[in-house]
């Protein structure tokens, strides 16, 4: 579904990416993590060409991100994305923010937008919400909604940047519960998180990244139970403490 | 001096005053900050776009027009509009178009580059993610400015592009170089007439003054409504 080959990206003074290649197939769900600063949003934002890439090559669904004939806006409709600071659009209320892409992009009709829009916020606890704006809701709340806004437009994979790193505690169940059942039903995701129960629980491989390098792609079980590099190792040691 | 005031003079001219002269001076206030906003809206994107001769172009118009006085550019539009018009429609004499289309067409250019720089602050304004977001539900370049960014950067940019319409509506008085009737130019027709001068100027002032100052305060009141809760 996700092909990643041998993908570097430079910055003016310095490489962020450097020959990363990894795959993401139908129904897997593959968690990114390793130490903040190694790119690994840099590198989910590339799945869906939000960050340019200088070499290598990225497919989705067999479609390349990085061909220039490609038409990027048609192949991001078919990717959801959450972000790490949810960037619902704070002007519009969370009804509308549902509806947008829906009717602008995907050409829906209003009522079937509604509907598709009330079910998903339905499905995600937030159908009381629907007529607030954004900034009235708490942050799990808001996150939840993003999830709902990236369903509306019935994605094909899910991209999920860091999703809970900006949430206080109490509100990081409520927004791994919607992520752990949507990984159920089979949906494709690719998820950079700190969330390593999360990780344990849903994620079929782990894939480790340092400095811009991808040092380790493994099974879950493998990954936590016996990593070889040991890069991995002081990482989850220094995580898995407590 | 104020002995021999005379407030007859205003009172009598005051249908001429507002019915000739601040009718033209409002359609003209309304109609410059209207097109100079849509008009500096465009500049303001092609300003920040990637494609540097578009960005050049812009930042170019927006400098050379924030860089001479405005009473020249008057002139300047005044004498090279029928040019311009000749050359686009290949008439073989200059278009005549008449001092009060010309200045329709110099307060809008001219205010379009102020109204450029307020509404580039407001788009900078918005954060990054906004953009990323809206990409990434499949919108278009349009669409993410047309949706999400620009309806953002004017609603918090509102306070500031009112502020430079009631700068506007001052600087709108310029025209009676022109020798329009805008409002300072009908008081200053009556005053020559009459030779009422301190009246009319004083009058003049006084409704420069009110207009301006009640619509501050306006300005004041709508800052603390519009503002986008995050």
């Amino acid at each position: 579904m996700i092909t990643l080959s041998k993908v570097s990206k430079w910055y003016p003074n310095f490489q962020v990416l450097k020959n990363c290649s990894t795959h993401v197939e139908k129904g897997e769900v593959v968690v990114v993590c390793g130490p903040s600063g190694s790119g690994k949003s840099t590198l989910i934002k590339c799945v869906n060409g939000l960050e340019p890439f200088q070499e290598g090559s990225i497919t989705v669904a067999g479609i390349s991100v990085n061909d220039p004939k490609t038409d990027l806006p048609k192949l991001r409709a078919r990717i959801g994305m959450v972000f790490q600071h949810f960037e619902l659009f704070p002007h519009l209320s969370v009804r509308r923010n549902l509806e947008l892409a829906q009717i602008k992009v995907l050409g829906r009709k209003q009522d079937e937008a509604e509907a598709k829009g009330m079910r998903l916020l339905e499905r995600v606890g937030l159908s009381a919400h629907a007529s607030k704006f954004p900034g009235e809701l708490s942050g799990g709340q808001q996150q939840r909604v993003a999830i709902a806004r990236a369903l509306a437009m019935d994605p094909i994979a899910m991209l999920f940047d860091e999703p809970t790193s900006a949430l206080d505690p109490e509100m990081i169940n409520e927004v791994l519960d919607v992520m752990v059942a949507l990984a159920k039903e089979g949906m494709t995701m690719m998820v950079v998180t700190h969330e390593m129960g999360f990780a344990r629980k849903v994620a079929q491989r782990v894939v480790f990244m340092d400095t811009g390098e991808i040092v380790e792609d493994a099974p879950t079980s493998e990954f936590f139970g016996n990593p070889r590099s040991e890069r991995a190792q002081v990482f989850l040691s220094k995580i898995l403490q407590h | 001096m104020f002995s021999n005031f005379d407030y007859d003079v205003i009172i009598r001219s005051l249908p001429y005053l507002f019915y000739d002269g601040m009718t033209f001076t409002l359609a003209l206030t309304a109609f410059a900050s209207v097109g100079g906003i849509i008009f500096g809206t465009l500049l303001a994107m092609m300003r920040l776009s990637g494609f540097v001769p578009i960005s050049v172009l812009a930042a170019g118009y927006v400098n050379l027009m924030r860089s001479v006085p405005l009473l020249l550019v008057i002139f300047w539009f005044y004498f090279l509009v029928p040019y311009i018009g000749q050359w686009i429609t290949g008439a073989s004499r200059p278009v005549q178009v008449g001092a009060s289309v010309s200045s329709f067409v110099t307060f809008t250019l001219f205010e379009a580059a102020y109204f450029a720089e307020i509404m580039r602050a407001g788009i900078q304004s918005i954060p990054r993610g906004q953009v990323g977001a809206a990409q990434a539900l499949g919108m278009t370049y349009l669409q993410t400015m047309g949706y999400i960014v620009l309806p953002q950067a004017f609603r918090n940019m509102v306070p500031v592009l009112l502020t430079q319409t009631i700068i506007l509506f001052q600087d709108t008085s310029l025209v009676y170089v022109l020798s329009i009737t805008d409002f300072l130019g009908a008081a200053s027709k009556v005053a020559q007439r009459d030779g009422r001068l301190v009246e009319m100027y004083l009058f003049a002032a006084l409704v420069y003054f009110v207009i301006s100052f009640v619509a501050s305060l306006l300005v004041r009141r709508l800052q603390r409504r519009v503002a986008v809760i995050r």
